[in-house]
């Protein structure tokens, strides 16, 4: 039985809030401008609760089982954030308010940049950007920036690895770069030789996610930085993959220029179905100045100008950097975001955090050495928070990836990300995060197991995977035909009227 | 800490590894600049958190503390329980983007139901599943037309009625591009008429954007503004904010080609500015021109109805470089809160907030016009929004009305050369008759001492 959509459980005059009356004299509605109909749905209280209710139990998430999907760090998201989160002097404040009454929300700022900085080893941080994809957009522009600021104008080619990830050749042509991919090197490296050929004059950069999305640590990091500053380039770090780093190493150490850190990854904000994420981008010292506008800064006043007697003697307040590329979005980015990271990151203090890179990468570790022999592994290295195995078998041509992954949803859990990356054939990400204990890595290589021995015996239980879903495998050909992308608002409510 | 593992079950994992120290995963990073040490303060237990956390919150006065007449594109309204009832399950609040289809068929029927009421409330035919915030949304708004056109129309025209911190993020979003942007530019007059805009749109021109109601709160139909637009082969964005809506004439009705807009008056919490909720509404004809995700619908092997991510090919993990936008997330779990609260007003609700959003503004806006020295200056129909010339700088009166507790208007002059000594004003349901006879009471009282 399938749950109806909102419009179908509507019934006429049916209601769940209420306002009251208007304690003031009225005045005339504007003629001319109002609506003639307002076709919405009319529920009560306890349909709309049930309608969610029954809606939320059709997902997976991580509340309810492992989510092993490589690149998207899906680890616990703690309930204390969503309550920090939610404290009223947070959550109830307007983001234009005069500065003075949130010295709170900018101190929390403040220092989110400091710790952020002190953790990727970057000289500032903007907390503006909403999302990884908005941060890389970000960090291009502050790169093109500093480069037309220094008369390099005919720089206009970008060096994508094929190891990267997938947004990075989108965000490059959408500020309007000539994308140039690299190729990897037998270990999963990028080539030298590649990256050689293309270090020339034209290069605005490199965008460089390392670790990749092999899940491996590029063995020659500090040559393929060295090689791109030599020839002007920039070194832009995608830190989707962070959690591998967190108090191993500061990407700023390594020479990166500008990286972006994922709040909903690495700092276990919910991904919340699809967003909000949070994309902050950290910079080198000669790219602070053109930080999108504002940055949250901190200025100690001298004694004498303190008034009355208060012993508070820092202010927080807004800088704009002097060369800003401008703003990318409206207000202070997303505020509710920064207290749930920032909350984790006082929770872990420096060797917590250290200890949550060292688990996520045992813990991939620990299921690759399970999985070795039942699945191939195409770059057959200690990987870092995450692998690659090949979704595939020479001996059953017919089971692909996805037919894997479908019938992984019968054993309970969600799949890794499959087909990306695309060097990989047939490939299955897997990314266990620090949070899933020794037992539920143990069910997984179990269930991982079982499923390699079916695809061996039983071909077709896995072609028709799944069979315990809420629904089966989806006609996606219809969908994108038909197009079918609202309810028949006229068709439910017109007859009411 | 969340981390589960015990040191046995580490002995035993490192030993199936074939390492004896966790150290040893590491080789790979540069020995120079491996394991430094944090300058981060040391770990505290959740109890500890919660009372920092508190403390820091406290130094802040919230909504609750002051009463406030703040908007300027961020409204204070009352939430519904239920709202945040639902976003708290943790089968919404922790899963991924529904990429698997049969095990997120909450997620994506949430989405369709987003994208059903989005395009109700709009007065258009298709919403996608939502973009960052108003400003963003109004961005992919210029991109979207821009690629409609192939590149060959550069001329962008934006209403400096649209909210400046959206006209900035678009400038931010066209750096390098050869989009022109004109219309907004120093020496027009920022509470021109619509009309005025006209004489900007040539044969060149992709866009004309607009806002309803406008940054000063005022409403205007613009059917002869999309005309123009229309003639010339532009197309016309307006850009809105969808509480509005319950009482107001769709902007699908002036022949807009896009609609976007903040939907945070929508239900969600003001969170000093995010997370909040781009809406984008357009015409079937360019759904595949469109940026951000969509739900359709289908069926499954078993005739079932379901939903899926659709037209997926535009996006930038199929297309790679050739991708509509480099956008990978929606504003997911805001959508869904907005969708919550839009079922939980239903018809009803949304018309009653609107109208008394409506009545308390233009109660207040007569109050304060009938004060020496306060002139309220729209004199065309406007929403929950007004803009008044004050006898004194802005900042002044914030001052002292914030000693009254009252949250003051925004400060035009801020972002208006010509605005100087004028507040923008809004009222919500949340202000009682008390709060508006206490803000004028207090205003009049205003000196320059």
């Amino acid at each position: 039985m399938t749950e109806p959509l909102l419009c179908e459980l509507s019934v006429p005059d049916r209601r769940a809030t209420r306002f009251p009356e208007a304690d003031v004299p009225k005045s005339e509605l504007p003629t001319g401008f109002l609506r003639d109909d307002l076709p919405m749905p009319e529920l009560s209280e306890l349909d709309v609760i049930r309608h969610f209710t029954r809606l939320s139990q059709l997902n997976y998430s991580i509340d309810s089982g492992m989510y092993p999907l490589g690149s998207c760090t899906m680890k616990y998201n703690p309930k204390v954030n969503e309550e920090t989160a939610r404290l009223a002097g947070f959550s109830a404040v307007h983001p234009l308010q005069p500065i003075s009454t949130v010295q709170g929300s900018l101190e929390l700022m403040y220092t989110l940049q400091e710790y952020l900085g002190e953790i990727g080893g970057f000289a500032s941080v903007s907390l503006q950007p909403a999302a990884g994809a908005h941060g890389e957009f970000t960090g291009l522009l502050i790169i093109l920036a500093y480069h037309n600021a220094n008369g390099e104008t005919k720089r206009d080619k970008i060096l994508v690895p094929d190891s990267a990830h997938g947004t990075n050749p989108a965000t490059s042509s959408m500020s309007g770069l000539k994308v140039v991919e690299l190729k990897s090197d037998a270990r999963g490296n990028i080539d030298l030789e590649a990256l050689r050929a293309e270090c020339n004059d034209t290069l605005v950069g490199l965008m460089f996610t390392n670790p990749n999305t092999l899940g491996l640590f590029d063995e020659n990091v500090e040559e393929v930085i060295r090689l791109v500053h030599e020839a002007g380039g920039l070194v832009y770090g995608d830190g989707a993959n962070m959690n591998a780093l967190l108090g191993v190493v500061r990407p700023g150490d390594l020479g990166f220029d500008v990286m972006h850190y994922n709040l909903h990854k690495t700092f276990s904000t919910p991904h919340g179905g699809g967003g909000p994420g949070s994309g902050p981008v950290g910079v080198a010292a000669h790219l602070v100045d053109y930080l999108p506008d504002p940055v949250v800064g901190c200025n100690p006043i001298p004694k004498s100008e303190i008034k009355g007697g208060d012993e508070k003697t820092d202010i927080y307040h807004f800088i704009h950097p002097p060369k800003s590329i401008g703003r990318v979005k409206s207000f202070n980015g997303h505020f509710a975001m920064m207290v749930r990271a920032y909350t984790y990151i006082r929770m872990y203090g420096p060797d917590g955090l250290r200890k949550i890179a060292e688990h996520a990468v045992l813990n991939a570790n620990y299921l690759y050495s399970q999985l070795r022999d039942a699945y191939h592994i195409p770059y057959d290295r200690v990987c870092m928070h995450e692998f690659v195995v090949e979704g595939r078998w020479p001996d059953v041509p017919d089971i692909h990836a996805l037919d894997i992954s479908k019938r992984m949803m019968d054993y309970g859990l969600h799949p890794p990300t499959n087909y990306f990356p695309l060097i990989v054939h047939e490939s299955l990400m897997i990314e266990p995060t620090e949070t899933e204990s020794k037992q539920t890595l143990d069910a997984f290589v179990e269930s991982m197991l079982n499923i390699a021995e079916e695809a061996h015996n039983s071909p077709e239980l896995l072609q028709n995977a799944p069979y315990t879903t809420p629904i089966g495998r989806l006609d996606e050909v219809k969908a994108a035909k038909e197009l079918v992308l609202c309810c028949d608002v006229g068709a439910y409510f017109s007859n009411q009227e | 800490m969340y981390i589960p593992h015990t040191d046995n079950d580490r002995e035993e994992m490192l030993h199936a590894v074939g390492v004896k120290e966790i150290e040893e995963l590491f080789t790979d990073v540069p020995s120079a600049h491996i394991f430094p040490e944090l300058d981060i303060p040391p770990a505290l237990t959740e109890m500890e958190a919660v009372a920092h956390l508190e403390k820091i919150s406290q130094s802040n006065q919230s909504v609750r503390d002051l009463t406030c007449f703040l908007g300027a594109g961020a409204y204070n309204h009352f939430t519904p329980a239920a709202v945040d009832s639902i976003m708290r399950r943790g089968e919404f609040l922790t899963a991924y983007t529904p990429y698997q289809p049969e095990i997120s068929q909450g997620t994506l029927q949430a989405i369709f139901d987003y994208q059903s009421l989005v395009a109700t409330l709009t007065g258009m035919e298709v919403s996608n599943a939502s973009h960052y915030d108003g400003a963003t949304a109004a961005a992919e708004a210029v991109n979207m037309a821009y690629a409609n056109f192939r590149g060959k129309k550069s001329r962008v025209v934006l209403s400096p009625a649209l909210h400046p911190q959206y006209r900035e993020t678009i400038r931010t979003y066209t750096r390098g591009s050869v989009i022109d942007i004109v219309g907004e530019t120093d020496g027009i007059d920022p509470h021109g008429d619509p009309e005025d805009l006209i004489s900007f749109i040539d044969d060149n021109t992709a866009l004309v954007m607009v806002q309803y109601p406008d940054f000063f709160g005022r409403i205007y139909d613009f059917r002869k503004l999309a005309e123009a637009a229309h003639e010339k082969g532009a197309l016309i964005s307006i850009s809105t904010n969808p509480l509005s809506l319950g009482l107001l004439t769709p902007p699908g009705e002036f022949n807009a080609d896009i609609v976007t807009g903040e939907g945070q008056a929508l239900g969600l919490p003001l969170s000093y500015g995010g997370p909040y909720l781009g809406l984008f509404a357009t015409r079937k004809k360019f759904v595949r021109k469109m940026a951000g995700r969509l739900a359709g619908e289908t069926v499954d092997v078993n005739g079932q109805r379901g939903f899926v991510l659709t037209l997926t090919a535009r996006e930038q993990h199929i297309r790679r470089e050739k991708a509509t936008s480099n956008i990978c997330t929606n504003q997911g779990l805001m959508a869904l809160a907005s969708t919550v609260y839009m079922s939980m007003l239903g018809k009803g609700g949304l018309r009653e907030v609107a109208e008394l959003c409506y009545q308390k503004a233009h109660y207040a806006a007569k109050q304060i016009n009938s004060l020496p020295n306060y002139v309220v200056l729209n004199d065309t129909p406007f929403f929950n929004e007004f803009m008044v010339r004050c006898p004194y700088p802005v900042d002044k009166i914030n001052q002292d009305l914030l000693e009254r507790e009252i949250l003051g208007g925004y400060d035009l002059g801020l972002e208006y050369v010509s605005l100087k000594e004028h507040m923008l004003i809004a009222v919500t349901e949340m202000n009682s008759r008390q709060d508006i006879e206490l803000l004028v009471s207090t205003l009049a009282e205003v000196s320059d001492d």
